[in-house]
This record gives structure tokens, C-alpha cells and sequence, in this order.
């Protein structure tokens, strides 16, 4: 399990930062832009025809809100797979449909094997998630919050104890382990997040805006451990994200959901060559609009502000 | 702990209240202004009440108050901790933490009842935290057996009005409204307990409303083990804690379960 090549890249990697060459995962990945010839590993995973996730007719109501309407799609096994739309247009709604944090009210899915609706506990073995607004434990160490999620997930303290050595070696955090985190800065967090995430060997990982907030060093930091541990780890990558230039670099396949329906799904060349624009952000707004989306503020917005307010 | 994975769900299971119930300690630990700002209270009322009507009292052929009194305000101080650790689970669910627990492998049970059993421990501290100043003001309990004894029923009472305001936290998600509610739900309980006036000779409909309240019995348990002064006695008090606690950890963890992240 130890994935010593992680490491030797990531240590790679911020060599290749410090020196001020041309950002990291571009580097590490050069096939990426143009996509005629895919470096061998991602065409492996990328060909792989079997789905790992699979959503049929998915809808969920709320009070007689459709938040999300009738939807289908796959994701298949190794895939990084991007979920787009605008504010409100149901991409939150539908992940926790798929993490096993909401029932729909019809429709069925299926992540890696098991039943989502049927057997959440099975299913909840085989994912690692990273919230949009961070969960972890602000009153505990790093390493606690480590410590925290392995207990949790059945795992043995010979398993983890190595495991979360790695893991906070990878994103770089092990001379913070034994700091509180509620001292990090956004961007140690959501690194400390995608390592827990990683921490009991999920077959998939969900990112929901992983990196809202975060300055370009953090964004393309955290964007090279994702893709890396795509590669070389085959782990399927389910995110959504507002920057569609992550989505355009990153991303094999994406799908657009707007006002509840998935109105398009395909790589991001496929968007840009049918719309006829140059990226995949002009690709976005010619088919979702330009306009700006009412969306009431949540009480987590509320609670949002009042955490600012009552630091503690 | 050595639960390794799925051959052993018993174990895991443990581990996993055992997580629970060490995280809430150490935040506990680590927050001194908690510490500090929740003793303050009881002694508060224990000088105010203690002082100012204890000349009266032993006038009026009742004793020392503060023998009295003691008690009452150490059971408060749990009540209090108790009912508000049911905060954390609203705070939790306002940052996102509670979804990391929500999203684990792990059934809600274990994670009510790990988070119940650290809350309610953290209560008896602050119990026992406020029993010393007791001590220090002039309170004159009986011997080890019936601290022994006293202390039983505090984790009892930590651990009914814990899950109480747990089972509470699960269907707020406010956190300004969730201080309202408690203080709404806290004032009647504390008050209409006998905490602090003996409940011979009350009105009918007062002695009614007392006896509904399931702190009383708590209040009753404490002040009868540790100065002698019980008005149901021991076993009743005991049938009523163990009732009420079966009944609310059953309402709580069916809310629990019903949290939606």
C-alpha cells in the first residue's frame, strides 16, 4: 500500500514549484492539453468501459422543489469525472444523493458495486469526501483528525498509524501534525481533508469545489496530488467545481446540470468543438446562459457568518 | 483498540464510542474559557441564594441552607453542561464535521451514543468541579459510601438530559434559536425541581408539576445520598432516572437517525 512513488513525486513536485518552473501538474502531465495522445496509464483507466458509478432516472423533490430532475449517467472506473452547473442547479444536491447523506425520492445508483439507497453502509466503505465547506474537527490536531476518521472507518492502529504517516507526508503537513486546526490556513486544511479522504483506500473520491477559496499555488498543489493519485492509484475522481479551467485541464469527461437536468455530457473538447468556443468556460455559459442565478442564502451560508463572528 | 475492519463489528463499534467519547474530553480540556465560564454560575447561585436566604431559612426551623442548596446547585451545573452539549452537534452540523461521522460506515446508534457518553462525562466533571466549591463554601457531606453513591446518580442525570438536548440539536439547525430553546426547555426543568425549596407542604398544582419533572427525582437522588434529605427515595428516584433515560435515548437516536446533512 505504501505508495512510495507518491511521494517521489510529490517531492518531484515542489521541487519543480521552488524552482519557479512552469506549474506542477502540467508538467507532470503533458498530454493533457492537446489530448491527441494520451499518456498510456490514462488511456488505460480512461478506456475502461466499466462504470463504477451508475445513476438512473435520479430525482429528488423537496416539498414539490424539484432539485433535481430525472437524470442518468455513468462514470466509469478510473475516470476524472466533472460535475458543472450553475448555483442551485442541483450539483450539491445530487452528491449527497450519491454519498448516502439524502434519500432520493425516486431512481436508483449504484458506486462500486453496491446499492447507494439499499446498502449505504457497504457503499460508504468504498468513497472518501471532501465537503465544500471543510469538516474537520478544529478543536483536534491534524493528526487527530486523522486519527479520528481511521477509528471510524474500522481500521486497525497498526493499519493506520503507517498509513496516515504517508498520507500527511504527501500533502506535506507532517511537521503540523501535532498542531490544532484550527491554526491552519484554508489551503492546509483542504490538503489535511484530501488526505483523510484518502485515508481508508477508497475507490472513489468526491470533491464538491475543492478548491473554493483557494490561492493558484494551493489550487494547482492540490489539483497535481489528484490527478497523480488518479494515475497511479486508479482512483476515480467525481468532482464539481465554479472554475472551468480546472474542469478543462482535469477533467476526461463533464457533464452539465442546469436547472435539475443534465443538459450535456461529454469531454471538454467535444463541449468546446460543438459550441464553437475556444474554452470550456464560453462552452459553459453558451449552454447554460449568462444569467445570474437566484439562490436563497442556506442556513449553512448563515452559519458561515456567524462562524467569522465567534472564532473561537 | 484492535478492531481491524469487518470480522469484528462488536469491537469496531466500540472503538468508535470510545472515539467519540475521548474527542468531547479533549475539547473539553483544551477550552478553559468553558472551564471557567460554566463554574461561575453555580456559584453564583450558591453565594446569592446560599448566604441571602440562608438566615431565613433556619429561622423558619429548616437547618443550614447550604446543606440544602448544595445539591440542588450541583445537579443544576450538570443539567446545564448536559442540556448544552447538544450545541455541539448543532455546531458540528453548521461546519460540516457532523458529516464526516454521518458519511462513515458506522450506524448513527454508536455515533449518538459515543457522543451522549462523552457529553454526559464532561457534565459530571463540571459536577464534580462544582461539588469541591461546595466543599470549599461550606458543605458537609456525608461519608465516602454516599459520594460513591451521589456521583452514580449524577452520571445518570449527565446522561438522560444529555441525550435530551442531543435528541433537541438533531432538529435545529439555527444557532442562535438553539440557546433560546434551551433556556426555554432549562429554566422550567431547574426551577420546578425542588432544587432549591423542599417539597413538603407545596401547593397541589406546584407538587404536581414537580413530580412530572424528571430532574426532581435527580435532584431528590442527589440530596438523598449525599446529605440524607430524600422525599421519594432512592429506588423510586432510580426507577424514574433509568425510565426516562430508556425513553429519550430511544426519541434521540430515532432523530438522530433522521438527520439529513
Amino acid at each position: 500500500m505504501a505508495p512510495v512513488y507518491l511521494r517521489r513525486w510529490w517531492s518531484g513536485l515542489s521541487q519543480q514549484t521552488v524552482n519557479l518552473s512552469p506549474p506542477g501538474f502540467e508538467g507532470s502531465n503533458p498530454s493533457r492539453r492537446t489530448n491527441t495522445k494520451p499518456a498510456p496509464q490514462r488511456a488505460l483507466w480512461y478506456n475502461s468501459p466499466m462504470p463504477i458509478i451508475s445513476v438512473k432516472n435520479l430525482t429528488k423533490k423537496f416539498n414539490g422543489l424539484v432539485a433535481v430532475d430525472d437524470i442518468s449517467f455513468e462514470v466509469k472506473k478510473g475516470e476524472i469525472f466533472a460535475f458543472l452547473g450553475p448555483n442551485g442547479a442541483g450539483k450539491t444536491t445530487t452528491i449527497k444523493m450519491l454519498t448516502t447523506l439524502l434519500d432520493p425520492t425516486e431512481g436508483a445508483i449504484s458506486l462500486n458495486g453496491s446499492d447507494v439507497i439499499k446498502d449505504p453502509r457497504n457503499t460508504r466503505k468504498s468513497f472518501g469526501i471532501v465537503f465544500q465547506d471543510p469538516s474537520l474537527d478544529t478543536e483536534l490536531t491534524a493528526y487527530e483528525n486523522m486519527e479520528f476518521h481511521a477509528v471510524l472507518y474500522g481500521m486497525s492502529s497498526s493499519m493506520y498509524t503507517s498509513r496516515i504517516k504517508e498520507l500527511l507526508e504527501l500533502v506535506e503537513l507532517t511537521d503540523r501534525k501535532d498542531d490544532l486546526v484550527k491554526n491552519f490556513s484554508g489551503g492546509m486544511k483542504r490538503r489535511l481533508e484530501i488526505a483523510r479522504g484518502l485515508l481508508h483506500h477508497p475507490k472513489v473520491l468526491f470533491l464538491d469545489e475543492p478548491t473554493l477559496g483557494l490561492d493558484p499555488q494551493t489550487r494547482n498543489h492540490i489539483w497535481g496530488y489528484i490527478k497523480n493519485l488518479n494515475e497511479k492509484e486508479g482512483i476515480t475522481v467525481f468532482f464539481t467545481t465554479h472554475y472551468m479551467e480546472e474542469a478543462d485541464r482535469s477533467a476526461h469527461r463533464v457533464a452539465i446540470i442546469d436547472h435539475g437536468k443534465i443538459i450535456k455530457e461529454g469531454t471538454p473538447e467535444s463541449f468546446k468543438k460543438e459550441t464553437g468556443t475556444k474554452t470550456l468556460e464560453e462552452a459553459f455559459l453558451a449552454l447554460t446562459g449568462g444569467t445570474i442565478r437566484a439562490e436563497e442564502a442556506s442556513s449553512l451560508d448563515k452559519g458561515r457568518l456567524h462562524a467569522r463572528m465567534w472564532k473561537r | 483498540m484492535h478492531a481491524c475492519g469487518s470480522d469484528n463489528l462488536y469491537d469496531m463499534y466500540l472503538n468508535v464510542i470510545y472515539i467519540l467519547w475521548v474527542r468531547q474530553l479533549k475539547r473539553y480540556a483544551r477550552s478553559r474559557a468553558r472551564i471557567v465560564s460554566s463554574v461561575m454560575q453555580p456559584l453564583l447561585f450558591l453565594v446569592a441564594l446560599g448566604f441571602g436566604f440562608g438566615p431565613i431559612y433556619a429561622k423558619a426551623g429548616g437547618g443550614d441552607y447550604i446543606q440544602f442548596l448544595a445539591p440542588g446547585i450541583i445537579t443544576m451545573s450538570i443539567l446545564f453542561t448536559s442540556m448544552f452539549s447538544g450545541m455541539e452537534v448543532v455546531w458540528d452540523k453548521q461546519f460540516g464535521f457532523l458529516k464526516e461521522t454521518l458519511v462513515a460506515p458506522v450506524p448513527r446508534f454508536a455515533i449518538m451514543l459515543g457522543r451522549t457518553l462523552g457529553g454526559a462525562t464532561v457534565a459530571v466533571l463540571q459536577g464534580v468541579v462544582v461539588f469541591l466549591i461546595t466543599l470549599l463554601i461550606g458543605f458537609h457531606p456525608g461519608g465516602i459510601i454516599s459520594i460513591l453513591t451521589a456521583f452514580v446518580f449524577m452520571f445518570l442525570i449527565a446522561i438522560l438530559f444529555t441525550a435530551f438536548g442531543t435528541a433537541i440539536a438533531s432538529r435545529i439547525d439555527d444557532m442562535q434559536a438553539f440557546p433560546l430553546v434551551m433556556n426555554f426547555l432549562i429554566m422550567p426543568l431547574f426551577f420546578l425541581s425542588g432544587a432549591l425549596f423542599p417539597l413538603d407542604r407545596l401547593p397541589a398544582a406546584l407538587a404536581f408539576v414537580v413530580r412530572l419533572n424528571p430532574l426532581s427525582y435527580g435532584v431528590d437522588a442527589v440530596r438523598s445520598a449525599l446529605v440524607g434529605l430524600g422525599h421519594f427515595g432512592l429506588p423510586l428516584d432510580l426507577i424514574v432516572l433509568l425510565g426516562s433515560t430508556a425513553i429519550i435515548m430511544a426519541v434521540g437516536s430515532y432523530l438522530f437517525e433522521k438527520i439529513e446533512a
